[in-house]
Order: structure tokens, then C-alpha cells, then sequence
């Protein structure tokens, strides 16, 4: 059965000639960027050239560049490093709703450690209003930190319009771009950020590749201590083969993101037209043109998402949902329920997230199969047959 | 390894008896879609027999699943044996569910109980 996977946001392959990179650096250049001898010299020079390489697809410098594990850690190492520098100067930071459980749930942890904690609301496209983060800061105010992209609804903040009220105020601003970098263009000195979270797998490079930029003179105490690499701002033998592939894929998104990004963008918008064309009740999530060229969120009214996605399996389509069943927690997404949709739709958002492989040729059949199975399920489903008899509830 | 047995899929991929019995002697409706399961049983009662169950469902695989099976179990028991069976018993008979989807187990047999107690609040006094 031919395999379509639309879920690229979960995982996607490295890209062939990222893995070739990665490859000399398992077996033959093993050693320690930290060695004083020769095993050191290749990985040495693999990692400058690797740091060389992401800060072309950032705008910025090479040493403001600092390799981590996962986004999750650059998030946790950004928002606790921050707190922990302006621990002086004040205790007040600034979020959003819908940003993902590595930023929220470090925000918790801060909040019990006795920071104050402000997440500003969304539009019901997921927007942040910048009136609304002018409004939150107050003079203890010391880390202001919006995602520049929804992973979930797609949606893209006005980041150059949020980081400039934060500079202002003289307020260090993060963003965790990890659904835009290697998408949508984006340039640290033109956006006005001084931390941004960014990771290789995203976009074709390896798992356990990330980074945290750190804007130069930003004042961060290290989250991960120990030894002296990364200058002291992250322990830890630095993973040379992924950190090499997440450089090699970053080289590659610079060269090749207009037009990845545009034939993603054709596959989105054409795939949108066709189920809308195709499939009674169902609602777009996210905002219309402010979206990632890679993603598509819809709700379909009246079944699940864990039903609807098992069956796309079958017919050998992934994709993702955000309903209570599908969660590990057994919790709806948070990031739909701040965009004001009722958690009875939310039950039955399919979330497709685009990639190398797919094609305009998969809509029909994706189009297809997402039509008989809404219809099967609907008429086992007991609020369809509710709706057929007594209409709009 | 799949999140789902065999067993379980089996009952997701074609699930048996769906749908709502039009003049049915007891409906039981549980849950509702802002937990994610929704689940309402028709039976059709006759010598004391469940002669028809039937069942619509709004949710996950697990949830489909135990409506299914729940269905398939009391199909033809009396009254008191379809009375019976547990929560418990329905996951064992689909040879165990993922623990976070147990919860939905607990919904088919109390559907299920719900359409019966309906049924015998409505022929109480009658007979």
C-alpha cells in the first residue's frame, strides 16, 4: 500500500545529503572538539563550520549560536536562563496561550518559584494582539517570549511588531520558531529577536539537533552546567554528527526554502480546496494567509480525530489530531481551545503537516479516503443523527 | 508495537450491529463529546431477551471497539445475564485495552446497563 505521510511535524526523514554529511563523523572523525591533539582537529572544524552555517540561515553570528538537544531544551534553557539573570531587576514574564508545553510548562515551574506569569490571549485565528503585550509589561516585566509560529493551527505571529515593543522597554525577547525555521524566512536583526529556539528535525535533519540563539550582551545564566563548551553556556560533549547535520540542513533550507516553501504552499491551498469542496461541516482552523506553507488544520464536525486518523492509517495516510484521545494526558489542545473553539469541534481536528515527499498528485486520493471515512463515521456517529433530525443544535 | 491489539482493531475496522433501533423498548445515552465518548445503545426486548442491540458512537478506536463488543455480548442474553457484564469483562474479551483507554471501556457496559434500566422503567407497573 503506497504510504503518504502528512505528519511531517511529528517526524520527518533526514534528508540524504545530510545523512552523508553525518556519516564520517560516527566511525572515522570520533573525537572530542575539546581533544588537544589531532583526534580533535576534524570534529573541531565540523563544529565551527556547522555554527558557520545555521547563523547564515539566522542573520546572526556564528558565536551567538549555542547547539542543544531539542527544542525543549533550548525553550527550558532560554526562559529559566533569563529568569534566572533579571532575577534583580524584576520577576514578571510575558507569554502567550498557545505556546507549546516546553515554554508553558517551564513558565509553571517559575511561577511556583515566585515569578509572575502573564499569557496574553489569542484572536480566534491564534493571533497575539501587540496592544495586548504593550498593555501586560510593567516594570518588573524581565522576559517577554512569543512563538513565531503555531506548530499545531500554522498560524505566524507579527513577530517584528511583538520584539519591537519588547525593545523598547529594554525587554530581552524570545521566540521558539521551531515550526518556522527552515519554512518561512526569518532574519534575527530584521525580526528584533534576542533568543530564538530553533531544531534540526524539523527540517530534514536528525532528532537531537537544536539550537538556542542568544543575541550577544544578552545577560542568561546556563541551564545546563558543567564543562566549558558551547563557552560555558551549555555542558556536555557536543553531539558532532547531528550538530554537522543540523549545519548541512540548515545550508540546504537557505538554498532550497523558496521553493520547498512554494510547492508546499500549492499542496496546502490545493488540498484545502478539495476537502472543502468535498466534505459537508468542516471548519478551517488558524488564520487563512498568516499560516505556515506546511500546514493545513481543519475541524470536522460530528466524530473524533483518534477514529478518523486510525482509518487514514489504513488507507495508509498519517496525520496528527488534537483530541482528548489522542493526547497521552487525555486533554484536548490547549492551542485550540484559546482560539475560542468549543472542545465538541476540537474532538475532531485533523492537523496535516507537509513535507519533501508529498505531492499536489496526493490530494485526490487524501481527499477521497478523509470523505468516506467522515461519512462512515458519521453515520455511526450519535450527534450526527441528532443533527440529521433536529438540525443545528 | 500498535497501540491497539488485534483483537480491538478488529472490532474498529467492522464494527458489528451500528445503529439505532427506530422503536426501541429502552435507550441508554452516556458520556458526551466534550470528554471525547459519546455512546447511545437501543435494545428491542422480547421473552425477557435482548433480541436486538444496536448502538451509535462518537469517539476514539477503544471507544468503537467496546461499543462493538458490548453489542456482540448481549446480543440474545436475558435481561439479568446482559446485567452482568462488567466494564472489566468487555476489555478482557477484547484482550486488554492501553491503560489511558480503559475509560472507555467503563462506557459501553454502563450504556448498555442504562438502555436496560430505561427498558424496565418503562414496563414497571405494566406487567
Amino acid at each position: 500500500m503506497k504510504e503518504i505521510n502528512m505528519d511531517y511535524g511529528a517526524a520527518g526523514p533526514v534528508d540524504p545529503r545530510v545523512f552523508e554529511a553525518m556519516q564520517p563523523f560516527f566511525i572515522n572523525y570520533f573525537g572530542n572538539p575539546s581533544s588537544g591533539h589531532d583526534l580533535g582537529d576534524k570534529p573541531r572544524e565540523a563544529l565551527a563550520e556547522a555554527r558557520e552555517k545555521v547563523a547564515v540561515l539566522l542573520g546572526a553570528l556564528p558565536e551567538e549560536i549555542i547547539f542543544t538537544s531539542s527544542a525543549s531544551e533550548s525553550n527550558n534553557a532560554a526562559l529559566k536562563g533569563i529568569a534566572a539573570a533579571g532575577k534583580n531587576k524584576g520577576n514578571h514574564i510575558i507569554s502567550s496561550s498557545i505556546e507549546h508545553f516546553s515554554v508553558l510548562n517551564p513558565l509553571k515551574t517559575l511561577q511556583k518559584n515566585g515569578y509572575e506569569i502573564t499569557l496574553l490571549p489569542v484572536d480566534k485565528f491564534g493571533l497575539v494582539d501587540p496592544h495586548q503585550l504593550r498593555e501586560a509589561i510593567t516594570p518588573e516585566t524581565i522576559l517577554i517570549s512569543i512563538m513565531t509560529a503555531n506548530p499545531e493551527i500554522g498560524t505566524i505571529q507579527p513577530i517584528r511588531d511583538l520584539a519591537l515593543i519588547a525593545k523598547e522597554k529594554e525587554i530581552p525577547f524570545h521566540t521558539d520558531a521551531t515550526a518556522a525555521i527552515g519554512f518561512v524566512p526569518f532574519n534575527v536583526d530584521d525580526n528584533g529577536v534576542d533568543l530564538l529556539t530553533m531544531s534540526g528535525d524539523q527540517f530534514y535533519g536528525p532528532k537531537g539537533s537544536a539550537v538556542l540563539y542568544v543575541r550577544r550582551r544578552t545577560r542568561i545564566l546556563p541551564f545546563v552546567e558543567g564543562g566549558i563548551q558551547e563557552k560555558g553556556r551549555r555542558a556536555g560533549t557536543e553531539n558532532v554528527p547531528a550538530i554537522v547535520g543540523l549545519g548541512e540542513a540548515s545550508r540546504l533550507a537557505a538554498e532550497e526554502m523558496e521553493v520547498r516553501s512554494k510547492k508546499l504552499s500549492q499542496i496546502r491551498d490545493k488540498l484545502r480546496t478539495s476537502l472543502f469542496e468535498s466534505i459537508p461541516h468542516i471548519y478551517l482552523n488558524g488564520h487563512p494567509t498568516h499560516r505556515l506553507p506546511q500546514n493545513l488544520h481543519i475541524a470536522v464536525e460530528f466524530i473524533e480525530g483518534e477514529a478518523m486518523l486510525m482509518r487514514l492509517a489504513m488507507a495508509g495516510i498519517f496525520v496528527s489530531s488534537g483530541s482528548t484521545c489522542t493526547s497521552q494526558a487525555l486533554k484536548s489542545s490547549h492551542v485550540l481551545a484559546a482560539t475560542g473553539l468549543s472542545t465538541e469541534l476540537a474532538q475532531g481536528s485533523l492537523l496535516f503537516s507537509f513535507g519533501k515527499d508529498n505531492t499536489e498528485d496526493d490530494v485526490p486520493y487524501v481527499t477521497e479516503q478523509l470523505s468516506e471515512i467522515t461519512t462512515l463515521l458519521r453515520q455511526m456517529s450519535p450527534l450526527y443523527q441528532k443533527y440529521l433530525k433536529e438540525g443545528n443544535m | 508495537m500498535p497501540i491497539y491489539n488485534d483483537e480491538v482493531m478488529e472490532h474498529f475496522k467492522a464494527p458489528r450491529n451500528v445503529g439505532e433501533i427506530a422503536d426501541a423498548d429502552g435507550v441508554g445515552e452516556v458520556g458526551n463529546p466534550t470528554c471525547g465518548d459519546m455512546m447511545k445503545f437501543t435494545i428491542k426486548v422480547k421473552d425477557n431477551r435482548l433480541e436486538d442491540v444496536k448502538y451509535l458512537t462518537f469517539g476514539c478506536g477503544a471507544a468503537i471497539a467496546v461499543s462493538s463488543m458490548v453489542s456482540e455480548m448481549a446480543m440474545g442474553k436475558t435481561i439479568e445475564e446482559a446485567l452482568k457484564i462488567t466494564n472489566k469483562d468487555v476489555a478482557e474479551k477484547l484482550g486488554g485495552l492501553p491503560p489511558n483507554k480503559l475509560h472507555c471501556s467503563n462506557l459501553g457496559a454502563d450504556a448498555l446497563h442504562k438502555a436496560i434500566e430505561n427498558y424496565q422503567e418503562k414496563t414497571e407497573g405494566k406487567e
